[in-house]
């Protein structure tokens, strides 16, 4: 990428799009159309349209606390999220956000009146075309969201809780919202949908059966002695089993779908918080690329139009004072140091895969020759928008040289060691294992514990069964899981349980939990 | 793209929200509260309470790793001395410094939650454990009383407030003025023209007509649409004006025995009494004073802390209380300018050869002066099963009982429990609300 240029006299003198901190109507417009021609234009992204909304500090707070969106039903843990936020900002602990976006088409972007001009050009670069390029192209969101369909459909969910509350009352309503709350993590099909049985392939399936008993008919089989009973049950109930479609990891849509206690408008609440849910899902699993995305954009996008002339070198510094600290990683000593920061590790793959694609070392040639020196920055780093999420994004394009400039290294703790180890470092031999290991580190299917539905006794208790199978032997934080199984057991009515089951198929632990009465 | 400005739209998106989790931890407000009315001084509802909520309550459980236990890799930013194979010592209790995003995800669950309460939501909860009628509840709580009162005409406003007839007027006069040709002239005008241009064969002269017919039926035209039918100068609005009721000063008494026989419990529903009477008093005036009298068998006037802290030892002659309080309405609060009320909390107990004296000061001097004068008796909650019978009443209640019998700016009541302050104030409230 063309690094901006020191010298302020060689950029073309150009009017400046603004030249005060104030923004008014006419100057946001004007920017935003700037920044869209270098978005659109020259970097090539392919976004939504784009609805930006001026907003106060009052009603960014409020939105907050709704997760962002801008209707949402009303619950008391939004009110919670608020009375806290409000605190943390009234102190002073906390300053705003800058920016909302929302994956909607059009795409909603809340921008607050309190930011100064730079900031506004900021963050319209980087939500209205860096976030919402990402929402519109990334697979996880085209495949898990509807975008156009979202609004339409949070101001249904809104209606319908609170006609429920009107017609059973907000405690009856809270019951369940509480408990699916809880489930909410537990609330998508990971590995996509099992391809539904089709009547013709039934049938196959029902001939190729016979076809084979027939070819292996054997006289001899019917002179074995049987237990009619127990197998004929036994069948039954796998056969009801499988029509369950356990194990089933979406604990939520099992909820809904099978639980012998909810009335059909808990049902649909229930369908309400799971479909929520999966909308958030990909959000969750692209927060560093989605951030990396938004940021390198933004960047870009300020560096190019400081360098047409277009906005003056006050702002850049402002711009530039923000950036430090938006892509501000402490590191592991620091008290500030809570994790990787995903701005910034974000905004260093992207600078990073910019680097491999254009002026790539024999080593990047080693590593990662898919992309290195085929010279299209923006080609590329499309390519890997759309086609990644975080964890693949590491383990594909994390480079020896990103893993030495951060100074990544691996720690290890087995309960049985007295010792943390340190097991890799950014040498020769550490590269791979610690970009695998980051990479682990934002795979959802490590990160989440992974509950299943395993078992249903139909036919007597209704006794629900659900497994928690432990990696690396990490169990449940317990008190919290006994907290989520009682609401489980209030949603399906019957009693529950929860079994940790180790790698070695042993039980490590079972909890159990019974409804309370409603 | 599109800017839209949503600055304006309503605030307190998350008011419901916030009413919803208020009522969840109901309880621990509650707890707020009462220890808040035991703290704070009688004329204070507007500074914050701060409630704390232990983190069980308001947990919000998911399926957590827990932070020990198993084996866990990860990877940390900004090695600086490490090789591959060196090892560190685990930091006691378990997990390591850098670790804390695993403990959960909203990093706060840790400590109990704390919030403050809104002064709103301070005097729900107040007036709930006082039992308070809701009408009342909206009476004490709005901050400044104004009455809104019509005031003329304006030539801007709501739509709401429009003022059709007089905009019809004013419309009227300027379409007259203006020579604004009505419907039916022009209608005039088009019906001749019709005529002629319906006959069969037209003469010279028919068609000199026509012409000029239809230039006039032209320049009505144009007129009509050059002269509005309602035009914005026309408008007119009912204006109305916001009048602050008539506030006057008032002060309030608080006379109490101290001796030895007042429990804390019964300090405490005396105290809330003297809460409510404040409340209601600075609803209704702008300035209120408060004097505290307290008194075992001679009376002093104290501050607030003093009054309901301390405890003095002593007899109980309740008649030095109204005598030091006459003293005080003579010295400071001339009648003319101020309005008297006093609030009377004690057991009851009271020389017997004091009784006479203190019927006598309340009818003579003090009754004449006070807007208002409640007596409560405070009964101890252990006590109150077997005291609840009028029969059981104290010397100084039969003595009083004289007095409100011929008074009626006299309540008396018995007061056991937190419930039973509030009827002492409907007698006060029912008559406020027909002065107001």
């Amino acid at each position: 990428m063309p690094e901006r240029s020191a010298i302020a006299g060689s950029r073309p003198s150009g009017a400046l799009l603004f030249e005060t901190g104030e923004w008014n109507f006419d100057t946001l417009k004007r920017t935003f159309d700037a920044i869209q021609e270098i978005a659109i234009g020259e970097l090539g992204l392919d976004p939504y349209p784009v609805q930006v909304e001026m907003i106060s500090s009052e009603q960014m707070l409020d939105a907050y606390s709704s997760i962002g969106m801008p209707v949402f039903y009303h619950h008391w843990s939004f009110g919670k999220r608020f009375t806290r936020d409000e605190k943390m900002y009234r102190k002073g602990y906390t300053g705003l956000a800058y920016e909302i976006v929302i994956n909607s088409d059009p795409c909603i972007c809340y921008v607050m009146e309190e930011n100064t001009m730079t900031m506004q050009a900021l963050v319209m670069a980087h939500a209205a075309f860096g976030h919402n390029h990402f929402f519109k192209n990334n697979y996880l969101f085209k495949e898990w969201t509807d975008a156009e369909g979202i609004l339409d459909y949070l101001n249904f969910a809104k209606a319908y809780v609170a006609r429920c509350e009107e017609q059973h009352g907000i405690a009856a309503v809270e019951r369940i919202l509480d408990a699916a709350h809880a489930l909410m993590d537990h609330a998508v099909n990971r590995y996509g949908r099992r391809p539904r049985l089709s009547l013709a392939n039934e049938k196959k399936r029902a001939e190729e059966r016979l076809e084979h008993q027939r070819k292996t008919y054997n006289d001899l089989w019917r002179t074995l002695p049987k237990s009619k009973r127990e197998s004929a049950a036994k069948h039954e109930n796998d056969h009801a089993r499988r029509k369950l479609g356990l194990p089933e990891e979406n604990l939520l849509y099992f909820i809904e779908k099978f639980s012998p206690s909810l009335k059909d408008w808990e049902r649909e609440l229930v369908r309400i918080v799971r479909n929520i849910a999966q909308y958030f899902y990909p959000q969750k699993q692209t927060k560093m690329m989605n951030e990396g995305c938004a940021t390198y954009v933004h960047y870009r996008i300020m560096n190019r139009l400081y360098d047409l002339g277009k906005i003056g070198e006050g702002s850049m510094l402002e711009f530039l004072a923000s950036q430090a600290n938006v892509v501000f990683q402490p590191e592991f000593d620091d008290r500030r140091y809570s994790g990787i920061n995903p701005y910034a590790l974000g905004f260093e793959m992207m600078r990073d895969i910019e680097r491999i694609v254009l002026s790539p070392t024999d080593e990047d040639r080693a590593y990662i020759p898919e992309i290195a020196g085929t010279g299209d920055v923006m080609g590329t780093l499309k390519e890997v928008w759309a086609n990644f999420r975080d964890d693949a994004c590491i383990a594909q394009y994390l480079s020896p040289t990103l893993i030495r400039k951060m100074r990544l290294f691996k720690l290890t703790d087995r309960t049985e060691a007295p010792h943390y180890l340190v097991d890799a470092i950014h040498d020769e031999r550490g590269y791979d294992r610690v970009r695998r290991a980051l990479a682990r580190q934002y795979d959802p299917g490590v990160r989440d514990p992974n509950v299943q539905v395993t078992d249903v006794d139909l036919r007597g208790t209704r006794r629900l069964v659900l497994s928690h199978n432990l990696h690396n032997d990490v169990p449940l934080s317990e008190e919290e899981a006994r907290a989520v199984l009682a609401y489980v057991a209030d949603l399906w009515g019957y009693e529950v349980e929860l079994l940790g089951i180790a790698g070695d198929d042993s039980t490590r632990y079972r909890y159990e939990a019974s409804p309370r009465s409603s | 793209m599109n800017i839209v400005d949503r600055r304006l739209n309503p605030k307190g998106r998350s008011h419901t929200n916030r009413q919803r989790f208020v009522r969840l931890v109901r309880e621990n407000i509650k707890e707020a509260v009462v220890r808040s009315i035991k703290e704070r001084a009688l004329g204070d509802v507007d500074s914050k309470e701060v409630v704390n909520i232990p983190r069980q309550r308001i947990q919000e459980p998911r399926f957590h790793h827990s932070a020990r236990g198993g084996s866990r890799e990860h990877v940390h930013p900004g090695n600086k001395e490490f090789v591959a194979g060196d090892t560190l010592p685990k930091p006691e209790g378990g997990s390591a410094g850098g670790r804390s995003h695993e403990g959960s995800p909203e990093g706060e669950d840790e400590d109990d939650f704390r919030f403050t309460l809104s002064r709103d939501e301070y005097l729900d909860i107040l007036f709930e454990e006082l039992e308070l009628p809701d009408l009342v509840k909206t009476y004490l709580k709005e901050t400044t009383a104004y009455q809104v009162t019509r005031a003329g005409f304006a030539s801007s406003g709501s739509p709401r407030n429009l003022n059709l007839v007089r905009t019809m007027r004013h419309s009227l006069a300027r379409r007259i003025s203006l020579r604004r040709p009505t419907p039916e002239e022009l209608a005039i005008v088009a019906g001749h023209i019709a005529e002629l241009e319906g006959r069969a064969s037209r003469t010279e002269l028919d068609e000199k007509r026509l012409a000029e017919l239809r230039i006039v039926h032209a320049q009505l035209d144009r007129r009509i649409k050059r002269i509005a039918f309602i035009d914005p100068v026309d408008l007119r609005f009912n204006r109305f004006e916001p009048t602050p009721r008539p506030n006057a000063r008032a002060v309030m008494f608080c006379l109490m025995d101290v001796s030895g026989s007042m429990s804390e419990y019964m300090k405490d529903l005396a105290k809330r009494f003297f809460l409510l009477l404040h409340l209601f008093l600075s609803r209704k005036y702008e300035h209120v004073d408060i004097v505290f009298i307290r008194h075992t068998s001679e009376a002093k006037e104290v501050d607030e802390e003093t009054f309901f802290r301390s405890t003095e030892t002593g007899g109980t002659v309740v008649s030095s209380a109204l005598a030091e309080m006459k003293r005080i309405v003579e010295e400071r609060y001339p009648i003319n300018a101020w309005n008297i009320y006093a609030a009377q909390a004690s057991d009851g107990d009271n020389y017997p050869s004091d009784s006479e004296t203190c019927t006598r000061i309340l009818r003579d001097d003090l009754l004449p002066l006070c807007q208002y004068f409640a007596y409560i008796e405070v009964v101890d909650e252990r006590e109150a099963g077997m005291f609840r019978s009028e029969g059981n009443a104290s010397l100084l209640w039969r003595d009083y009982k004289v007095v409100a019998d011929i008074h009626p700016n006299f309540t008396m009541k018995r007061v056991f429990s937190k419930s039973d302050i509030f009827p002492v104030f409907h007698q006060l409230f029912a008559k406020t609300q027909k002065v107001a």
